[in-house]
């Protein structure tokens, strides 16, 4: 097991290396001139020349990169002599647009996706897996029938727009919630519950749909199993038959896709940030995107990628502990 | 005296497809009722019949076990009966066992359902069950996964869980079909030891008429979801009445006594 | 009886038709999430058979002890690590697909499952004509008359498999297989998915078409009174390895090999009074993993007779009479 838990981590970090390389190798190909992009509208020759040894633009492709890798790993300087900037571990280069270093500019962003993200998780879950299960022990039923539609609603309604009806409805006509902001935990919680609110309802809406359809499937295959018939049969009471012999299984491919969205949300929850106007990560990706900030971009894209990595792993990880078929192997 | 008497059974899926179609069997207690006939009979519709474990199926007639109406228990008494005093078993030992739970665990949860017993406890019967049904290193093995056993080791383990509550009755829904000649005759002898020494009465569902032949007392010869023959093992193997089970006697090739040169068919091509 | 007779001379006047020798075949075995190489079993463990034109062989053993890959190794659908198949005067193991599609002609297989075999997208028209396109020939018979060979009906010719019973199904396994007109036909558990009465049916079926064709057959099954209803000869298998190969008859009076006799013990007779006064050899144990074969004889972990040499040495196959050979330092048998 540990082992196993060594030559992942290893594959891990092969993984991440490549995808920091192969965002680099975009950003260099790309025609817009980085030392350009730094410097501004209003510059000189003289400027650009300064800034490229700063950047370390001269350097041949692969050194960059190498350096680049330094930085992340143990910071880096930039420049020499009275013009060197220090940035520290890890180090993710400077937005051109507000010379603050990109990584603090994305851990001051995280609380707000990370608020969104697991909050609405919790509530897709626990929605859409019961929902889901209610559905496969009454397959066929009036409220099966009626949820899967509603899921199939909640999957297909655009983000936008369920994000406009809900602030129309929640703060312009009930005047229930105030708009959403992000208020800090730790001195506001019901503050900063009431501002996620609508996030959390837009996102859960359309990831409760498909949990609640995928978990309906799951557990009808897994009532249909002839260990559930075995469990029956020994006189277990119903609610331990489907809780402990079809609700386990089912879960199985739920934490596989559990894993890989929370690590996509957590990556920016980018429409919904748009949306609401939220600081997330997504917010600031987006609007590094419409202002060619480049050093920002790349370390969105690592950060966004290494969370669905790491979620990835992760979900292996309690794969191997919750299967004992996989466990034994491993 | 009779501890299963089973009077114009009948079942009936919603497809439309009547499975059981006016059964009648007699069990008496600690004796070993075969039931045999080809596939699609009604064999396994009939056992899940007698536990209430058939679902979308209208189910009619009677089914009485030592004295109770099986039909007319509500879910709770009829919960209580299951495992408790009717155990089964079935052909897929590998499927019919949770994946996720070592073996102990659903010895001991039968267990549990129906004694008020802690996890302890309860572990040990599981490992005592698992001894006696002959499994090596009994302590070690019962924390181990289904699919960690052989499928001999899995019917084991489903034995065991079927007897760790000393039913009445065994339900043996072809025991032994997926199972390798040389594996199926350590599991036949298992049955055969069980029965002696815990007085089981054992329903044996079967299609080969070499394992009833071996393990039960009566037969009930099965065709079409009704019972075409009944009666004494001997007498039904010696001197079948009926060309059906004459029939299916003759088309089994046999690994003894004169060898025919074409096997008598049953009926037309199908 | 005479029927028989006639068989065995075409059998025995005839140079063999397949001839195998020391057949082996090994696979990777892969484990965990990161498929890491953890060994080979040897599903095959140098295996000699041979079979006579218009002879039926059959193949015996229990599951897993290698049957089913003799089987793909004979027609070529694996390639086998070492070891010769002689056929037709060709050795079939070193040859590419080009060069053995002439070949297939004459060795053809069913299997197991009639109707994982079948696709299901198509006519059993189609499945038949599938047969000759192969080859790149044109259809030399209606598929009516090889429907009606096969006792199915000409009205048939246009459906699905899945509106076949799995008896039919079976039956147009037989019919591709025949529609070439082979020499060889390979059968890898043609009856095991069937019901008694089917069963009968299809072994009928097999034994007509041999006497209209001189088909041989290689009839692999872990049902020995299948294989004793069919065959002339028969080879029992354990772990890979053939342990002991008789004619018919000499099997089931005489088993040599103590497998073969607890085998044999171990099938329960159709009549009360025998199983209650029959021996019975219960072997105890399990098949042991091939992953991990015993050393010597492979079988000496579940034998009674079991000492040292058997542990030590690997018996080979030899003859102790006529027709039977085994491989056992102490057979039930001796010369
Ligand atoms: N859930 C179901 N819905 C509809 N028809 C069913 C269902 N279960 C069984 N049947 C039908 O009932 C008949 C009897 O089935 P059953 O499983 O009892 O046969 P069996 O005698 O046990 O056969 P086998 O030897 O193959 O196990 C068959 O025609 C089968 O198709
Ligand atoms: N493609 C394969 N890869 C790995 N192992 C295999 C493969 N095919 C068969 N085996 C192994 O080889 C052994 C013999 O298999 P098989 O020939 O199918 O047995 P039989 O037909 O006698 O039941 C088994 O242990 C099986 O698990
Ligand atoms: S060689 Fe030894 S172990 Fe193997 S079968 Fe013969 S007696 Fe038994
Ligand atoms: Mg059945
Ligand atoms: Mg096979």
């Amino acid at each position: 097991m540990i082992l196993y838990l060594l030559r992942r981590l290893a594959v891990t970090a092969a993984i991440l290396l490549v995808i920091c390389a192969a965002t680099f190798a975009i950003f260099y190909l790309m025609p817009a001139d980085p030392a350009q992009g730094a410097c501004g509208k209003a510059c000189s020759p003289e400027r650009i020349t300064e800034i490229r040894t700063t950047l370390g633009l001269n350097h041949s492709p692969l050194s960059q990169f190498g350096d680049y890798l330094t930085g992340i790993v143990s910071g880096r300087t930039y420049g020499t002599g009275e013009h060197a900037v220090n940035c520290p571990f890890p180090c993710l280069g400077f937005s051109f647009q507000t010379n603050q270093p990109v990584w603090q500019m994305l851990t001051s962003r995280l609380p707000a996706s990370f608020s969104i993200a697991v909050g609405a998780a919790v509530l897709w879950l626990a929605v859409g897996v019961a929902a889901g299960v209610v559905s496969a022990l009454r397959c066929g039923s009036l409220w099966d029938r009626a949820a899967m539609t509603a899921a199939l609603g909640g999957v297909s309604l655009p983000i936008y727009f369920t994000a406009l009806v809900l602030q129309y409805l929640l703060v312009v006509q009930l005047d229930l919630l105030p708009y959403p902001q992000v208020e800090p935990l730790t001195t506001d919680p019901v503050g900063w519950a009431q501002s996620m609110v609508m996030p959390w309802i837009t996102l859960a809406m359309l990831y409760a749909g498909i949990y609640a359809r995928v978990t309906r499937g799951e557990m009808l295959e897994s009532l249909g199993q002839n260990y559930v018939r075995t469990a029956r049969a020994k006189g277990l009471p119903e609610i331990t038959v489907v809780r402990r012999h079809a609700l386990r299984p089912a879960l199985m491919p739920i934490v596989t896709i559990f894993g890989m969205d929370l690590g996509a949300l957590l990556g920016g929850a980018l429409i919904t940030e748009s949306v609401f106007g939220l600081p997330g990560v997504g917010k600031l990706a987006a609007d590094a995107i419409s202002s060619a900030d480049q050093p920002v971009i790349l370390g969105v894209t690592l950060f966004a990628a290494s969370f669905v990595v790491l979620a990835n792993l992760l979900v292996d990880l309690v794969y191997a502990v919750l299967d004992p078929r996989v466990r034994a192997v491993g | 005296m009779t501890l299963l008497t089973v009077r114009d059974l009948a079942v009936e899926f919603r497809s439309g497809v009547r499975a059981v179609d006016g059964l009648d069997l007699d069990l008496d207690t600690g004796r070993v009722l075969g039931v045999v006939g080809e596939s699609g009979s009604g064999k396994s519709v009939t056992s899940l019949a007698v536990l209430g474990l058939l679902r979308d199926a209208q189910v009619s007639g009677e089914i009485r076990f030592d004295g109770q109406e099986l039909t007319a228990l509500d879910r709770r008494a009829l919960r209580r009966l299951r495992g408790n005093r009717i155990a089964m078993i079935f052909q897929d030992p590998l499927s019919c066992l949770n994946p996720y739970y070592s073996v102990a665990f659903q010895i001991a949860e039968a267990y549990r359902a129906h004694h008020r017993a802690g996890r302890k406890q309860a572990h040990r019967v599981a490992v005592r069950m698992l001894d006696r049904v002959g499994i090596p290193e009994p302590e070690r093995r019962a924390r181990c996964y289904p699919h960690e056993f052989s499928g001999g080791m899995r019917q084991r383990v489903m034995i065991a869980m079927a007897l760790c509550l000393e039913p009445d009755l065994l339900i043996a829904d072809e025991p032994t079909t997926a199972l390798d000649v040389t594996v199926q005759a350590q599991i036949l002898q298992l049955l055969r030891e069980l029965r002696e020494e815990a007085g089981t009465a054992i329903m044996l569902i079967t299609h080969d008429m070499g394992v009833v032949a071996g393990l039960a007392d009566q037969v009930v010869v099965m065709h079409q979801g009704r019972a075409v023959e009944r009666g004494p093992v001997r007498d039904v193997f010696h001197r079948p009445q009926e060309p059906y089970t004459r029939g299916l006697l003759a088309c089994v090739p046999r690994i003894d006594g004169p060898l025919p040169d074409r096997l008598p068919t049953l009926g037309a091509i199908t | 009886m005479d029927e028989d007779d006639q068989r065995d001379e075409r059998a025995a006047d005839r140079s063999p038709l397949l001839e195998v020798r020391n057949l082996v075949k090994r696979f990777p075995v892969r484990h965990g999430l990161t498929q890491r190489l953890a060994g080979h079993v040897a599903a095959v463990d140098g295996v000699s058979l041979t079979v006579g034109p218009g002879e039926t062989l059959g193949l015996v053993g229990e599951s897993g002890c290698g049957k089913s890959t003799v089987a793909k190794l004979i027609t070529r659908l694996e390639r086998p690590t070492s070891g010769s198949i002689h056929f037709a005067a060709r050795d079939l193991a070193g040859l590419n697909e080009t060069a053995l599609r002439p070949l297939r002609r004459d060795l053809q297989m069913v299997f197991q499952d009639p109707f994982s075999s079948l696709n299901p997208r198509h006519t059993v028209r189609q499945i038949l004509a599938g047969a000759y396109r192969y080859q790149g020939l044109e259809p030399d018979q209606p598929a009516e008359e090889l429907l009606a060979r096969v006792g199915l009906e000409a009205g048939h010719a246009d459906r699905h498999p899945h509106e076949f019973s799995g008896g039919q199904a079976q039956r147009i396994g037989i019919a591709r297989a025949l529609a070439l007109r082979p020499k060889l036909v390979v059968c890898d558990e043609p009856v095991s998915a069937l019901d008694v009465s089917v069963q009968a049916q299809i072994l009928n079926l097999l034994r007509d078409l041999q006497d209209e064709y001189g088909l041989s057959y290689l009839f692999i099954a872990h049902d020995l009174g299948a294989v004793r209803q069919i065959s002339t000869r028969i080879a029992v298998m354990y772990l890979g390895s053939v342990v002991e190969t008789a004619d018919r008859d000499t099997l089931f009076a005489q088993p040599a090999h103590p497998y073969t006799h607890a085998l044999l013990s171990a099938v329960p007779l159709p009549d009360p009074d025998l199983e209650a006064s029959r021996e019975r050899i219960v072997l105890h144990g399990d098949l042991p993993s091939p992953l991990d074969p015993p050393s010597g004889c492979r079988f000496r972990t579940r034998c009674l007779k079991a000492d040292e040499l058997c542990a030590a040495e690997r018996p080979q196959l030899r003859t102790i009479a006529l027709g039977q050979q085994v491989a056992c330092h102490y057979p039930e048998r001796t010369p």
